[in-house]
């Protein structure tokens, strides 16, 4: 079955380089969690309809269901279990977790990236502009508010107001 | 016993999972993998309603990769929610009754043989004609969708008659009556269902499996698969929301287990979203009729309200539906007579059942649109007339409910003053409106599902000698913070921090049984459950403790991990100490903890649901802009005051007082389940972009009052938040509306095109209103008759008499 032949690739994961082979069909988000066993990056639809599967790809967010796994190749992925530095948590993990902005969590890996992503770009943003970069990404349980709080801390801190 | 200086009761601790959360170590059940695991899909009927003639798997079978495909035939046995309804099969036996009933199962290699596999089955149907809306159900009894319930299409019907409502009516000054229509929705949970089973060689077989409610898919697999319950165990994994949606027994997970029963390797389901959608069990579309009698001050004399429920293909929760429907409607106003008439019809189209707030949102919509029109007409301010006929707290209403604590006087006061109510109600521009609204909402219902004495929740704590306490309990954690909770209840008895604390949740191996996470019961009962274990533990450390340090039991104290004499802080032990003195004089330490609900007051036929240990209330108040011209809503604000009794953590109340809101906003702005009923009664778009839901960009803000009255059957006072808080935001959204630009919108979802007909409609000189005009009509059953408490009834029904009108 040529059509379920593995392509084997390499690309920088969560800053280490990593080798795998996969059927040249699978999305982004599939090798993630089914080749890499990096089970954080989640599915809500698997059509980019709701932010749930966001990584970070060179720094960007991106779908990582509507991206083939094979664009990866020899680019820079992040996922959710990159943004701890070691034991230490991320300020945007640390505000999410203590604000209550993950109530079932299953958004939340999601958010987290994109919200990054502002940060980068924006370290002081306003509360449009929160909301504006977190449009693509659905959740169903907060009614965004606590997200958006969250994002604000995380900000002060790391300005390091 | 209860010290009012809490260490964790009312404090924001983080949740005990949120980091978990946070990093992506949180396993759901889609992330679970085991060796030699296979993959499922089902094979659903592309037909809204079908005989099944033939099913020949053989082609899939011969597919290689492929170790099994089930049918009809090889799960015979139906099972269902509740058990009046036990209508479903975990495939098709003779026929399919919407498009997504499942015909056929497959496990394969992977997930793109098991689909080759699928597409490889020949089905060959017999179409049916199809019943699509409420009103064929009740006109069109033939094809008939299931072959019981009370006739035809009709799947139940309900009367009661609590009083005589036409004297009500005859005292009255002003009687309304008006019809209101509520759309369908659905639950939209971020995680798709998923599912694992394992079958041993011992023949024991374990599912994880995204359920609100393991202890029911427990009972459902016993009776399906033919294995002694003992032999089956059920883990809930962390539910990726829930809101209701996974609170039935699904097809998915008999197949699964079937699966891997047959092949002798664990099999793994996750649904595509478009198969979430066909799932659905959400929101019943309902049309209502309400009839109500008010005295020029607005006090009510009578109601009379009607209710038609769409049901969808199968029973699910809706007998508990069609009741809750007719429920609600006295505990928030003093209604001193009461009927109810309900009917709920069965449809093509997926099942409809429990979504947060269950069966109350569509009633509760009707009835504060309509108070809203009653103090038009009365003249009155809609917030002081709701304000001045309040049911008082600890009386029973003519239902039969007993309400405990009622802070709904301070929740109307918070939101009036918050809003700046009395200067901007009927004084802001045109296009831009505010509108008020009320609710209430059970803790938990009064009895189970399936009927038994038994405790509706259990809670065992074991105690080590290391100090380590592990909480049990087979609540599910769907995002609320059950688990959290029960970690701040132990560790506030026991004097210990919630981190120090494990818990262990939704196991029906490991756990004693909770009824599941749904009808707002978790906090309520777990928590009084986790208390008497606490307490349990508590007295044997204190009594151990006593002995060694010669100090009475009654002057310990437990707090900051440490076991000491209040008089003299410096005389104690540390709580690992305390543990070990206790493990050495009584043995191994564990204790349990249960919780059944008061008995009702209503001893009639149909008195189950509604009664509840304790009602929480809610008020809100909306602010909108409408564009006359586009007809385009934009709700800008909402403020809302909950009466929460008491908050264990304040933090996870305003998540879900903010959640229900944005639910709510979902609810009245934009979401709907909606068919093409000329084409197959085909979903018009299961996807996540087409089924529109706020995003942040039409989230507002929302300001929270919480109102703290201890209610004395809640865990330290505490009531229920995650559901109550969204009923009063669509009624308050669309009374908003009317003051803006003057028309009523009487059907949920306020759209864009409903508020520019009723615009056009209204510049023309017509009614300016959009909604129903009418019901079907019903040839309903003699009411069941109960006299009321005021008019000294003892809450069972009247012998039936003859009566002619």
């Amino acid at each position: 079955m040529p059509l379920h032949s593995k392509k084997q690739i390499g690309f920088t994961l969560n800053g280490e380089h990593v080798e795998v082979a996969f059927a040249p069909h699978k999305t982004l988000l599939e090798v993630l969690r089914e080749d890499l066993n990096l089970t954080g990056t989640k599915h809500g639809c698997e059509l980019g309809e709701c932010g749930t599967c966001a990584v970070l790809v060179d720094g960007r967010s991106v779908l990582s269901c509507l991206m083939l796994g094979l664009d990866a190749e020899d680019r820079e992925v992040k996922t959710i279990e990159g943004m701890a530095h070691g034991a230490e948590l991320h300020p945007l993990q640390q505000t999410f977790a203590d604000l209550g902005a993950a109530q079932c969590g299953y958004c939340t890996p999601g958010f987290l990236l994109v919200a990054e992503e502002l940060l980068k770009k924006t370290p002081n943003p306003s509360r449009a502009e929160i909301q504006e970069a977190l449009s693509g990404n659905l959740c169903r349980c907060t009614g965004y508010l606590k997200i958006y709080e969250a994002v604000e801390l995380a900000a002060q801190q790391i300005r390091g107001e | 016993m209860v010290n009012k200086d809490f260490k964790v009761i009312g404090k924001p601790f983080r949740k005990v999972d949120a980091r978990a959360k946070c990093v992506g170590q949180t396993k759901f059940a889609d992330d679970i993998v085991l060796p030699r695991m296979l993959f499922c899909k089902l094979l659903r009927s592309h037909l809204p309603h079908a005989l099944i003639k033939s099913i020949d798997v053989s082609k899939a079978l011969a597919l290689p990769g492929v170790f099994a495909v089930i049918t009809g035939k090889d799960l015979p046995i139906p099972y269902g929610i509740l058990p009046v309804s036990q209508d479903e099969h975990a495939l098709c036996v003779e026929k399919v009754r919407f498009i997504g009933d499942p015909v056929a199962a497959v496990a394969a290699i992977d997930e793109d043989v098991a689909f080759d596999a699928m597409n490889l089955i020949e089905v060959e149907y017999e179409p049916l004609n199809t019943i699509s809306t409420i009103e064929e159900a009740v006109l069109i009894d033939e094809p008939r969708i299931h072959d019981y319930g009370d006739s035809g299409n009709v799947h139940k019907k309900v009367s009661l008659e609590f009083g005589n409502v036409e004297e009500g009516f005859a005292e009255a000054d002003l009687v309304r009556e008006d019809t209101f229509f509520y759309e369908g929705n659905t639950h939209l949970p971020m995680e798709q269902h998923a599912a694992v089973a394992h079958f041993d060689s011992d023949g024991k077989i374990t599912l994880w499996s995204s359920t609100q409610t393991p202890h029911y898919v427990h009972r459902a697999l016993a009776k399906v698969l033919g294995l002694p319950a003992s032999h089956i165990r059920v883990i809930a994994t962390p539910n990726g929301g829930g809101f209701g949606g996974k609170s039935d027994p699904f097809n998915h997970e008999v197949a699964v287990c079937k699966l891997a029963m047959i092949t002798g390797r664990p099999v793994k389901v996750t649904l595509t979203r478009e198969e979430v959608f066909y799932c659905h069990r959400g929101r019943h579309p309902v049309l209502m009729k309400v009839k109500t009698g008010v005295k020029n001050d607005g006090a009510i004399t009578a109601m009379h309200f009607q209710s038609y429920l769409d049901g969808g293909a199968y029973g699910s929760y809706g007998v508990a539906s069609t009741f809750y429907t007719g429920a609600l409607q006295t505990v928030t106003y003093d209604v001193p007579r009461y009927k109810f008439q309900g009917i709920r019809t069965f449809t093509n189209k997926p099942p409809c059942g429990p979504k947060r707030g269950h069966g109350t949102p569509q009633p509760r919509y009707a009835l504060e649109v309509q108070i809203d029109k009653i103090a038009e007409q009365l003249r009155l301010d809609p917030a002081e007339m709701r304000r001045k006929h309040l049911v008082p707290p600890n009386t029973v209403t003519a239902n039969y409910l007993r309400i405990g604590s009622m802070g709904l006087g301070e929740c109307i006061d918070r939101v009036v003053e918050g809003s700046d109510w009395k200067n901007r109600f009927q004084k802001l521009p045109n296009g831009k409106g505010i509108g008020i609204a009320c609710s209430s909402y059970i803790c938990g219902a009064g009895l189970p599902i399936y009927w038994n004495n038994m405790p509706q929740s259990g809670v065992q704590l074991r105690l080590d000698r290391q100090g380590g306490v592990c909480v049990m309990c087979g609540s599910t954690d769907i995002g609320q913070g059950s688990d959290s909770i029960l970690a701040y209840i132990v560790a506030e008895v026991l004097g210990i921090d919630p981190f120090d604390i494990r818990v262990v949740t939704a196991d029906t191996d490991l756990t004693p049984v909770d009824l599941g996470s749904y009808s707002s019961r978790v906090t309520l009962m777990t928590g009084n459950a986790a208390i008497q274990a606490a307490e349990r533990a508590r007295e044997l450390l204190v009594m151990a403790v006593a002995e060694k340090l010669g100090v009475p039991i009654e002057n310990l104290s437990l707090a900051e991990r440490r076991v000491f004499d209040v008089e003299n802080p410096d005389v104690g032990v540390s709580f690992v100490e305390a543990v070990v003195l206790a493990e050495s004089k009584f043995g191994t330490i564990g204790t349990v903890g249960s919780y059944s609900p008061p008995r009702s007051p209503g001893k009639f036929k149909g008195s189950g649901v509604g009664p509840s240990p304790a009602y929480s209330y809610s008020a809100a108040v909306a602010q909108v802009d409408v564009n006359p011209e586009t007809g385009i809503v934009v709700v800008e604000k909402v403020w809302i005051a909950h009466d929460i009794g008491r908050s264990i953590n304040p933090t996870l109340v305003l998540g879900q007082v903010e959640g229900s809101v944005y639910m709510g906003l979902g609810e009245i702005l934009m979401e709907e389940m909606t068919y093409r009923t000329n084409r197959n009664v085909v979903h018009k778009f299961p996807s996540m972009l087409e089924y529109k839901s706020p995003t942040t960009m039409e989230m507002c803000d929302v300001e929270t009052y919480l109102i703290e009255d201890p209610d004395p059957n809640g865990p330290y006072g505490a009531k229920e938040v995650g559901q109550g808080p969204l009923l009063p935001v669509p009624p308050a959204v669309a009374n908003a509306v009317y003051d803006a630009v003057g028309v009523r919108i009487d059907e949920v979802p306020i759209t864009p095109e409903k508020v520019v007909r009723a615009l056009r409609d209204k510049s023309r000189g017509r009614e300016a209103r959009y909604g129903p005009v009418s019901v079907p009509p019903v040839s309903w059953p003699d009411p069941l008759r109960v006299l009321t408490p005021a008019e000294g009834g003892d809450g069972t029904e009247m012998p039936h008499v003859a009566v002619h009108t």
